[in-house]
C-alpha cells in the first residue's frame, strides 16, 4: 500500500468529520459555518488532486483495512481514472454548491443543519466512488438514501418536502435493498467482495445461472437511484428541496451514482443481449420520458428535473450499448452534463431567488433585468441543447454517433431516429429556458423587483460555465480525464478516438442538424402543443406512489390492530389451539410406544373420590357464574387432589396442597369483598360452544398425554435413584423429599421463595399505587351495606374458636417444621400453617383489628428470610464448599438423647420466614383496602352492641 | 387406576382452559389454578403410580415411589401459589382503578397512557 | 471451583433483601445500593466472559453434588456473553430510570429490578431444566412487578394479560418438563443430552412432544407468532425502562432456544431434527413480516417500538433456525445488536413522550419539544439501527444473516422476507418520523390570565439523554468492532455445536 493510497480512506473520512463542525460554528456566525463546512471539502480535494497524477498515469491506487472480515466486508478503498473522475465531481461541484448555499439560504434556514446534512452526504458519495469493496459501497449507497432523506427534507415545513423526501427514501431505498441481494449472489459467484477481484471475472460471472438475476437486482438498485424508468418519478418531487440541493443531487452527485455503479461493473456484466437490451432500452425509453415531460413543465426547476432524467437515460443507453465508444462517449457526457445542468440548476435558483417565482408563465424579457444570468444561462442551456461550440454538442454527436449504428431486434433505424428525436426534444427545452424566461417582452407583473445577484452567487455557475466553454472549445482539455475513466471503465485497451469538434460530414451530424432545426420548429409550436398535452389525460406518478403508500399504511393498520385486538379470550383460544396442533403434530410423526407397566388395579376409595372431582369440576364450570359457590366447588376440588396424593403415597405433597390451598380460598374469599359476587352472561353461546370444543379437546390431550407416559416405563433409570440411597448418608435426612428440596435441589427451593417474596412485594407495591389513584378514592365512599352479607361481620363463635386455634396451631407448626427433615412437613408447610393461623385472626375479627395488633413489619420478615436463606447458602464458601453445601451432624445433651442438626435447618428457617411474610405482605394489603373502605378498628374483637352501633355509624356515614 | 388419574387430569385441564377463556377476571383465574392442580397432577404422575411407598426412608422398607417428581411439585405448587396471589391482587386493582373486571382491552378501556405514570 | 459464576444470581438477591429490609424508606440509599449492584455485576460479567472467552466451560455444582443428581449452574462463551450483555444493558437501563424519576412512581422499584436481573442471570447460567423453569418464574413474577409499577387503568388491564398470558406459559413449561422427566428421568441438560440422543424409536413420541412443548414455552417468551400477544401491549403500557429491560427477556426466550436446541435436541438428533428447524423458521419468518407491518401500521410510538422488537426477534429466530455455526454466529451478533437497539428504541420513545405535552407518543403535530435536535438525532440514530439501515449493527446483522443462510434451501424465501420487509420497516420509520420530528405545529401563545397551562413539556434533566446516548456508543462500537464481535460470537457457535465439550465438562468424561 503506497502513501498516496492511505490518503483514499481520509478522503474519505474528511467529509464525515467535517459534518460535525457546522453544526456548532453557526453559532459563529454564517461565514465561518461556511467556511468551516468548505475546509474539509478543499482538504480533500486537495489530497485527490495529490492522487490525480499516479491516477492519470494508469497506475491504481488501493487501501485496505479488514474491517468484518468473516463476512467479506472490508474497509478497502481504490482510486482509478472512473474514482477520480467521479469524486473531483462530487468533490468540486461540492464546493460550489456550498459557495451558493451560502448566498442562497436565507436567515430563517437552519444553516448548521443543512451544512451538516451536505458533507453527510457528500462524504457518503465519495464513499460510494472510492469503495473497493462492493458491501462497503452498500454502506455508503444506503447512506446516500439517508442523507438525501434528510437534504430533501430539509424544508420541513413544507408537505412537499416532507412527501418527496420520504417518496426518495423508499425509491431508492428499495433499489439499495435489491442491490444487496444483487451484490451478495455477485459475491456469492465470484467468492469474493473485492471490486478488483470481481472486476477480473467477467466469464465466469457471465456464465453462471445466476448472472442474471445478479444483473436485474443490481440495475434496479442502479435505475431507481438514477430515475429510470419506471423509477423516474422520485426525482421531480425531489425539487422540493433548496435549490443548492436539487444543483448537487440532480447534477453531479445523487443520481450519477447509479450511472457510475453500471460503469464500475461494466467489465463484468456488460456485452451480454440480457444487458444490451435492458439497459440500453431503458436508456432510451428514459430519455424520450424525460425530455417530453420537461418540455411542458411551466416550473424551471421541474423542467430542469425531467431534463435531468433525460439525459441520465442518455448516458444509461449509451452504457447499455455495451461497445467501447460508446462507454467513452458516456463518461465523457456525464462531465459535461455535471457542469451544464449544474450552472443551470443554480440559474434557476437566482431567478426564484430574485423574483420569487420558478413559474415560466409568469416569467419572460428577464435578458435586461439579469444581464449576468442571461448570459450563463444562455451557455448553459446552448450546452444542453448541443449547440457547437459548447461541450454539450461533442458528448450529444458521439451519442448520435454511437446510436446511428446500433441494431436493436435486427432493425437498423428505430434506435438512431429515437435518440434524434430525444435530443430534438431537449433542444427544445433547452430554448424554452432562454427564450420563455429571458426574451420576449419585459413584464411589469414580477413578484418582486429583478435584478442581478450579488458576486457571491452567480460566481459558482459563472465557473462552470467557463468550463463548459472552454471544454466546448478546446475539447483536448478534457481528454486525459476522459481517457484516464473511460479506461477504467472499459478496464481494457481503449479504441483509437480524439475529442473534437469537427468530425466530418457524419449522420450524426445531420441527426443534430435536425434536432435543432425540429427543436427550434417544436418551441415555436411551443403553446398549442401545451394545450393538446394538458388536453390529454396521463398518469400523475406522484398520486399513484401516494395511493399506494397510503393504502399500504391502512392495510397494515387494519391488519394489526385486528390481529392484536387485545382480547385475551381470543389470544388465549390461539395459544390452546397452538399448542395443541402443535403437539399433535410432534406426537403423531413420531413412534408411538406399547405397554411396559402393569396398571394398579381400581380400589373402590380413588374411585369414589374421582367421581367426587368429575363432579365437582363439571359443577365448577357450570355454576362458575356464582362466585362463592365456585370458590367452595374449587375448595372441594383441591381437598380430593391432596387427598390423591396422600393415596399415592405423597404426603408432603398432600401437606402443601392443602395448607396451600386454604391460604389461596381466603386470599380469593377477602378479594370477593370488592368484586361483584356473579360473573354476568356475555359471550354468544356459538363462542361458548367453540371454548366448550377447545377445552375438550385439550382435556383429551392431556389425558392421552398422561395416560402414555403412566403406561410406559422409564427409558433409563432416574436419576432419584441416587436421591433415595444418599438422602440419609449425604443429606441426614429420612424424607427424601424435603432432603431434595433443602439440599440436592435447594437451589429450585432458594429461587422458590424468592418468588413468594417477589410476589408480596408486588402485591404491596400495586395495592399502594392503585389505593394512591382512582381505586383508592372509589373505596373511600364504598358503601358496605351493598355488600354487607350477615348482620354480624364477627360472630362469637368462630371469634373464640380461633383464639383458642391461635396458639395450637402455633405449636403446631413448630412440630411440622421440626419433624420435616425427617417426616413429612419442613420449613413451607410450617410457615403456611403459621400464617393460617394468623389469617384466622383476620376473618374472626376484622381486618384493622388484627392490623392494629400486628407488631413485625412484613417487608422485615421477608428480607430476613431471603437473607438467612441466603447467607446459610453462602455460609459453605467458609467450607470452601459451593454455594448451598450442606452439613450436619448429632449433638446429644443430657435431658433429650441423640438430636440432629443441620444448616439445612438453618435455610428451611429462611424459608419458614420468606413464607409467613410473604403470606402475611399480601394479606396486609388487602387489610389496607379494607381500611380504606372506612371499616374501623372495633374496640371488641366481636360485634357486640356498642361496637355494632359505631360501625352502623360509620356506614351511615359512608353512604 | 392410571386412566382414572389420568381422565382426572384431563377432566381438570379441560375445566380450567374453558375457564381460562372466559370475559371476567374472576372465572379466569379460577380456570388458571385449576390449569395448576392439573399440571401438578400431572408432574406427580410422571413418577409413575405408587400405592403405599411413601419416600420417607424406613428400615427393612426397598420400594418408595420416586421422590424426584414430589418435590418439582412442591416447588411448582408454591411457585404457583405466589403466581395465583399476585393475579388475584392485580385483577382486583385493575377491577378498583377501571371499575370493569373484563379482561380484554377494549374500545372502552381508557386509551393508552403509554408508560405514562 | 470458581465460586464467581453464582455471584451474579446471589449477589442481587442478597441486595434487593437489603434493600427491602433496610431503606426501604430511603429513595436515595435505595438508588446507590442498586447502582453498586449493577455496577459490581457489570464488572463481575466481563470478569467471566474474560474466563469463558478462553474456551473453558466452567461447571458449578450446587450443594455440592454430582451432576446429573443436584443442580449445575454452566458458564460457557454463550451464557457469559448472555450475563455480560444483560449487565450492560442493566446499568444504562438503571441510570435512566434513576435520572427520569421513574424510579420513585411507584413502590420497590429497586427491589424488584434486582430480582429480576437474578431471575435472567439465573436463566442463563442454569444447566438444569427445571432450575430453568424456576428461574423464569423468578425473572416472570419480578417483571410482573415492574410492567405495572406505576399502576394507571390500562397498564393493571395489559398487566392482568400479561400476567394470565405467561401463567399459562408456565403451565406449558412444567408439562413439557415432566413428558421430557417422564422419558428420560433426568433434568440436568447435558444429562438430558446424552439420554435424548440415545432413546429407542419407540418412545420418540414423548420425546418429540416434550421438545416440541418446551420450545413453545421458549417461543412465548421471545414473542414468536403466534404466541407473541402478550407483547405489544405490555411493551407499549410498561414504563420505558422496564421495557428497555425487556429487551434482554425475549432474548432469553431465544437463548433458551439456543442453548435446548443444540445441546439436547441437536440437529443430529433425528429423533427431533426433522420438526424443530422448520418450525422455528416459518414462524420466525411470520413474525418479522407481522412486525414490521405493526411498525408501519403503528399510530403511537410506543406500540412501533414494541412491534421492532418483535420483527426483530423475527429477524433473530430466522437465523437461529439455522442451526448451523455460521447462522448460529450471525444470530448471536444480531442478538446483542437487537437488545442494544430495542433498549435505545424504547428509552427514545419516552424521551419523546416526556417532551410533547398532550400528544405524547401520538403521531400527531404537536409543538416542537424543549430538546428538539437531540431527540430528533437520537429517533433517526435508533430507526437507523431498528430498520437494519447502515452503517449501524443493524445491516451489518442483517448481512451476516443473510449471508448465512445462503447454503439453506430456503435461501430465497428469507431473503426476500427479510428485504421486502426491511422495506415496510423503512416505510414505517420514516412516516413516523416525519411525522413526529417534522410536522411541528406552533403552539398558541397561552394567555396571561389563563392560568391552565397546557400540559409542561419539560426539557429532560441530563441523566437519561447520557443514559440514552451510552446506548446509542454501544451500537456504534458494536459496529465498529464488528469483527472482532464476530470472532467472539464465532467461537461461541461452534462451542455450542459441539455438545460433547459441553457434556463432558457437567458429567465428566465418562
Amino acid at each position: 500500500m503506497d502513501t498516496a493510497g492511505s490518503f483514499l480512506p481520509i478522503i474519505a473520512a474528511l467529509p464525515f468529520l467535517g459534518a460535525l463542525f457546522p453544526g456548532l460554528m453557526i453559532q459563529a456566525g454564517r461565514n465561518t459555518c461556511a467556511a468551516f463546512t468548505a475546509a474539509p471539502t478543499i482538504l480533500a480535494l486537495v489530497l485527490l488532486l495529490l492522487c490525480a497524477p499516479a491516477v492519470l498515469h494508469g497506475e491504481v491506487l488501493q487501501f485496505q483495512l479488514p474491517w468484518l472480515p468473516k463476512l467479506g466486508l472490508n474497509v478497502n478503498f481504490m482510486l482509478d481514472g472512473l474514482g477520480l473522475l467521479f469524486a473531483g465531481l462530487i468533490l468540486g461541484i461540492g464546493l460550489l454548491i456550498i459557495l451558493y448555499a451560502r448566498f442562497y439560504l436565507s436567515r430563517e434556514d437552519p444553516m448548521g443543519q443543512f451544512y451538516t446534512y451536505l458533507l453527510l452526504f457528500q462524504g457518503a458519495m465519495v464513499g460510494i466512488v472510492l469503495s473497493d469493496n462492493i458491501l462497503l459501497l452498500l454502506v455508503f449507497w444506503e447512506l446516500t438514501s439517508l442523507s438525501s432523506f434528510l437534504l430533501i427534507g430539509y424544508w420541513k415545513h413544507l408537505p412537499e418536502g416532507r412527501q418527496g423526501a420520504r417518496m426518495a427514501l423508499v425509491v431508492t431505498g428499495t433499489g439499495g435493498l435489491a442491490m444487496i441481494a444483487g451484490m451478495l449472489i455477485l459475491g456469492n459467484i465470484v467468492g469474493s467482495y473485492d471490486l478488483s477481484v470481481i472486476l477480473t471475472q467477467k466469464d465466469l460471472i457471465q456464465a453462471d445461472p445466476m448472472y442474471l438475476p445478479a444483473l436485474l437486482l443490481i440495475l434496479v438498485g442502479c435505475f431507481t437511484k438514477s430515475a429510470q424508468f419506471p423509477f423516474h418519478f422520485w426525482l421531480p418531487h425531489a425539487m422540493a428541496a433548496p435549490t443548492p440541493v436539487s444543483a448537487y443531487l440532480h447534477s453531479a452527485t445523487m443520481v450519477k451514482a447509479g450511472l457510475f455503479l453500471m460503469a464500475r461493473m461494466w467489465p463484468v456484466l456488460a456485452g451480454t443481449p440480457e444487458w444490451f437490451y435492458i439497459v440500453a432500452t431503458t436508456g432510451l425509453i428514459t430519455m424520450l420520458i424525460g425530455a417530453k415531460i420537461a418540455l411542458f413543465k411551466d416550473d424551471l426547476k421541474a423542467l430542469l428535473a425531467f431534463s435531468t432524467v433525460s439525459h441520465l437515460g442518455l448516458i444509461t443507453m449509451l452504457l447499455g450499448f455495451g461497445t467501447k465508444m460508446a462507454a467513452v462517449a458516456a463518461v465523457f457526457h456525464i462531465i459535461n452534463h455535471a457542469t451544464f445542468k449544474a450552472a443551470l440548476f443554480m440559474t434557476a435558483g437566482i431567478v426564484d431567488h430574485e423574483t420569487h417565482t420558478r413559474d415560466i408563465k409568469r416569467l419572460g424579457g428577464l435578458r435586461h433585468l439579469m444581464p449576468i444570468t442571461f448570459v450563463i444561462v444562455t451557455f448553459a442551456a446552448l450546452s444542453m441543447a448541443g449547440i457547437p461550440l459548447l461541450n454539450g454538442f461533442l458528448s450529444k454527436e458521439m451519442m448520435l454517433e454511437e446510436a446511428s449504428h446500433t441494431i436493436w431486434q435486427g432493425n437498423h433505424w428505430i434506435v438512431p431516429v429515437l435518440a434524434t428525436l430525444g435530443a430534438l426534444f431537449s433542444v427544445a427545452y433547452s430554448f424554452r429556458y432562454i427564450v420563455h424566461v429571458f426574451w420576449g417582452p419585459q413584464r411589469d407583473d414580477y413578484p418582486s423587483k429583478p435584478h442581478d445577484p450579488g458576486f457571491g452567487m452567480w460566481a459558482a455557475p459563472a465557473f462552470l460555465v467557463v468550463l463548459v466553454v472552454a471544454i466546448g472549445v478546446a475539447p483536448f482539455l478534457a481528454e486525459p480525464l476522459v481517457r484516464a475513466s473511460a479506461g477504467a471503465v472499459i478496464g481494457g485497451a481503449l479504441p483509437e478516438f480524439h475529442l473534437k469538434i469537427w468530425h466530418g460530414i457524419t449522420p450524426a451530424l445531420f441527426m443534430s442538424g435536425a434536432a435543432v432545426l425540429g427543436g427550434a420548429i417544436l418551441l415555436a409550436l411551443h403553446a398549442p402543443l401545451m394545450r393538446l398535452w394538458l388536453a390529454t389525460p396521463r398518469p400523475e406518478a406522484k398520486t399513484m406512489f401516494d395511493a399506494i403508500t397510503r393504502a399500504a399504511t391502512r392495510a397494515s393498520r387494519a391488519f394489526t390492530s385486528g390481529v392484536h385486538n387485545g382480547a385475551l379470550t381470543r389470544n388465549g383460544a390461539t395459544f390452546t389451539v397452538t399448542v395443541l396442533a402443535a403437539g399433535w403434530l410432534a406426537w403423531s410423526s413420531g413412534e408411538t410406544l406399547s405397554e411396559s407397566r402393569e396398571m394398579l388395579p381400581i380400589a373402590a376409595v380413588p374411585a369414589i373420590g374421582w367421581m367426587l372431582l368429575i363432579v365437582a369440576t363439571i359443577g365448577l364450570v357450570a355454576f362458575h357464574r356464582n362466585r362463592f359457590l365456585a370458590l367452595m366447588l374449587m375448595g372441594i376440588v383441591g381437598l380430593i387432589v391432596s387427598l390423591g396424593f396422600v393415596y399415592f403415597s405423597a404426603p408432603d405433597l398432600a401437606l402443601t396442597q392443602i395448607s396451600v390451598e386454604v391460604v389461596t380460598i381466603i386470599l380469593l374469599l377477602l378479594a370477593l369483598n370488592f368484586i361483584p359476587r356473579t360473573t354476568p352472561v356475555e359471550s354468544h353461546p356459538a363462542r361458548r360452544m367453540r371454548d366448550a370444543l377447545i377445552a375438550l379437546t385439550g382435556g383429551v390431550a392431556v389425558t392421552g398425554l398422561t395416560y402414555a407416559i403412566l403406561i410406559s416405563d422409564f427409558a433409563f433409570e432416574s436419576i432419584s435413584a441416587f436421591h433415595l440411597a444418599n438422602s440419609y448418608k449425604g443429606g441426614g435426612g429420612t424424607n427424601v423429599v424435603n432432603v431434595i428440596l433443602v439440599d440436592f435441589r435447594g437451589f429450585d427451593t432458594y429461587g422458590e421463595i424468592i418468588v413468594l417474596g417477589i410476589a408480596a412485594l408486588v402485591i404491596f407495591a400495586l395495592t399502594d399505587t392503585v389505593l394512591k389513584g382512582r381505586g383508592g378514592r372509589w373505596l373511600a365512599n364504598w358503601d358496605k351495606r351493598k355488600y354487607r352479607e350477615a348482620g354480624d361481620r364477627h360472630p362469637l363463635m368462630m371469634v373464640v374458636a380461633t383464639r383458642v386455634m391461635m396458639p395450637i396451631a402455633l405449636m403446631v407448626g413448630a412440630f411440622i417444621f421440626l419433624r420435616g427433615h425427617n417426616e413429612p412437613g419442613g420449613g413451607f408447610i410450617a410457615g403456611l400453617i403459621v400464617a393460617i393461623a394468623f389469617l384466622m385472626q383476620y376473618m374472626a375479627s376484622g381486618f384493622a383489628w388484627a392490623e392494629a395488633r400486628q407488631r413485625v413489619t412484613y417487608h422485615a420478615t421477608i428480607g430476613v428470610g431471603v437473607l438467612v436463606a441466603s447467607v446459610t447458602g453462602l455460609g459453605a464458601w467458609l467450607a470452601g464448599k459451593p454455594f448451598l453445601t450442606s452439613a450436619y451432624g448429632y449433638i446429644t445433651l443430657p435431658p433429650i438423647e441423640k438430636f440432629e442438626w443441620a444448616t439445612a435447618m438453618a435455610f428451611d428457617t429462611g424459608v419458614f420466614l420468606t413464607v409467613v411474610g410473604a403470606v402475611m405482605l399480601a394479606l396486609n394489603s388487602l387489610s389496607s383496602m379494607a381500611r380504606r373502605t372506612g371499616e374501623t378498628v372495633n374496640i371488641f374483637p366481636m360485634d357486640i352492641n356498642p361496637a355494632r352501633a359505631d360501625a352502623d355509624g360509620t356506614d351511615e356515614g359512608n353512604a | 387406576m392410571e386412566m382414572l388419574l389420568a381422565s382426572a387430569i384431563g377432566a381438570l385441564s379441560a375445566a380450567g382452559i374453558y375457564l381460562m377463556l372466559r370475559l371476567r377476571s374472576f372465572p379466569v383465574i379460577i380456570g388458571i389454578s385449576l390449569l395448576s392442580y392439573a399440571v401438578n397432577l400431572f408432574l406427580f404422575a410422571t413418577g409413575r403410580l405408587a400405592v403405599n411407598a411413601p419416600p420417607v426412608l424406613r428400615d427393612g422398607v426397598e420400594t418408595y415411589t420416586d421422590p424426584l417428581p414430589q418435590a418439582l411439585v412442591l416447588t411448582a405448587i408454591v411457585i404457583s401459589f405466589g403466581m395465583t396471589a399476585v393475579i388475584v391482587i392485580m385483577a382486583l386493582g385493575s377491577y378498583l382503578s377501571s371499575r370493569s373486571d373484563t379482561v380484554n382491552i377494549t374500545r372502552d378501556t381508557p386509551a393508552e397512557q403509554e408508560g405514562d405514570a | 471451583m470458581n465460586h464467581w459464576i453464582i455471584a451474579p444470581v446471589v449477589l442481587p438477591a442478597v441486595m434487593a433483601s437489603i434493600i427491602t429490609l433496610t431503606v426501604r424508606f430511603h429513595p436515595q440509599l435505595q438508588r446507590i445500593f442498586s447502582l453498586a449492584s449493577c455496577g459490581a455485576l457489570l464488572a463481575i460479567a466481563l470478569g467471566l466472559t474474560a474466563v469463558a472467552a478462553t474456551g473453558s466451560i466452567e461447571v458449578y455444582e450446587l450443594g455440592n453434588w454430582p451432576a446429573p443428581f443436584g443442580i449445575v449452574l454452566v458458564l460457557d462463551r454463550l451464557s457469559a456473553l448472555m450475563v455480560l450483555i444483560t449487565a450492560a444493558l442493566a446499568l444504562v437501563v438503571l441510570l435512566y430510570a434513576i435520572g427520569s424519576g421513574w424510579d420513585q412512581r411507584g413502590n420497590n422499584f429497586h427491589a424488584l429490578f434486582q430480582f429480576q436481573l437474578m431471575g435472567i442471570f439465573g436463566a442463563f447460567l442454569t444447566g438444569d431444566a427445571f432450575n430453568l423453569f424456576v428461574f423464569f418464574e423468578v425473572l416472570l413474577i419480578a417483571s410482573y412487578g415492574l410492567m405495572i409499577h406505576g399502576g394507571g387503568q390500562r397498564r393493571l388491564r395489559a398487566g392482568v394479560q400479561y400476567v394470565i398470558y405467561n401463567l399459562l406459559g408456565s403451565t406449558l413449561f412444567l408439562f413439557a418438563l415432566g413428558t421430557l422427566y417422564a422419558v428420560t428421568g433426568t433434568l440436568n441438560m447435558a444429562d438430558l443430552a446424552e439420554r435424548a440422543a440415545e432413546i429407542p424409536v419407540g418412545e420418540s413420541g414423548l420425546l418429540r412432544v416434550g421438545a416440541v412443548l418446551l420450545l413453545l414455552v421458549f417461543a412465548i417468551k421471545a414473542a414468536l407468532l403466534p404466541l407473541h400477544f402478550w407483547l405489544p401491549e405490555t411493551y407499549a403500557e410498561a414504563p420505558a425502562p422496564v421495557a428497555a429491560l425487556f429487551a434482554i427477556m425475549t432474548k432469553v426466550g431465544a437463548y433458551a432456544i439456543l442453548r435446548m436446541y443444540t445441546l439436547v435436541f441437536g440437529p443430529e438428533h433425528d429423533a427431533t431434527a426433522d420438526i424443530i428447524p422448520p418450525l422455528i423458521l416459518f414462524a420466525a419468518l411470520v413474525t418479522l413480516a407481522v412486525g414490521m407491518i405493526g411498525i408501519l401500521g403503528a399510530r403511537r410510538l410506543g406500540r412501533l417500538a414494541a412491534f421492532a422488537a418483535i420483527a426483530s426477534m423475527g429477524t433473530l429466530l430466522i437465523a437461529i433456525s439455522g442451526f448451523r455455526p455460521e447462522t448460529t454466529a450471525a444470530a448471536i451478533y444480531y442478538m446483542i445488536h437487537s437488545t442494544f437497539a430495542g433498549a435505545l428504541l424504547f428509552l427514545v420513545v419516552d424521551l419523546v413522550r416526556s417532551q410533547r405535552g398532550e400528544a405524547r407518543g401520538a403521531m400527531t403535530p404537536a409543538p416542537r419539544m424543549p430538546q428538539h435536535g437531540i431527540i430528533a438525532a437520537l429517533f433517526f440514530a435508533s430507526a437507523i439501527a431498528s430498520a437494519g439501515m447502515p452503517p449501524l449493527s443493524g445491516f451489518i446483522g442483517k448481512l451476516l444473516i443473510m449471508d448465512a443462510v445462503r447454503d439453506m434451501p430456503e435461501v430465497w424465501l428469507i431473503w426476500s422476507v427479510i428485504l421486502v420487509t426491511s422495506l415496510i420497516g423503512i416505510l414505517g420509520f420514516a412516516q413516523a418520523g416525519s411525522a413526529i420530528f417534522w410536522k411541528t405545529t406552533t403552539p398558541e401563545p397561552v394567555p396571561e390570565d389563563a392560568d391552565a397551562a397546557p400540559v409542561a413539556a419539560t426539557p429532560t434533566p441530563a441523566l437519561p439523554l447520557v443514559a440514552s446516548f451510552t446506548m446509542l456508543a454501544g451500537i456504534i462500537a458494536l459496529s465498529v468492532f464488528a469483527g472482532p464481535v464476530t470472532h467472539y460470537t464465532e467461537a461461541t457457535a461452534d462451542q455450542i455445536h459441539t455438545p460433547s465439550g459441553y457434556i463432558n465438562a457437567v458429567l465428566g468424561q465418562r
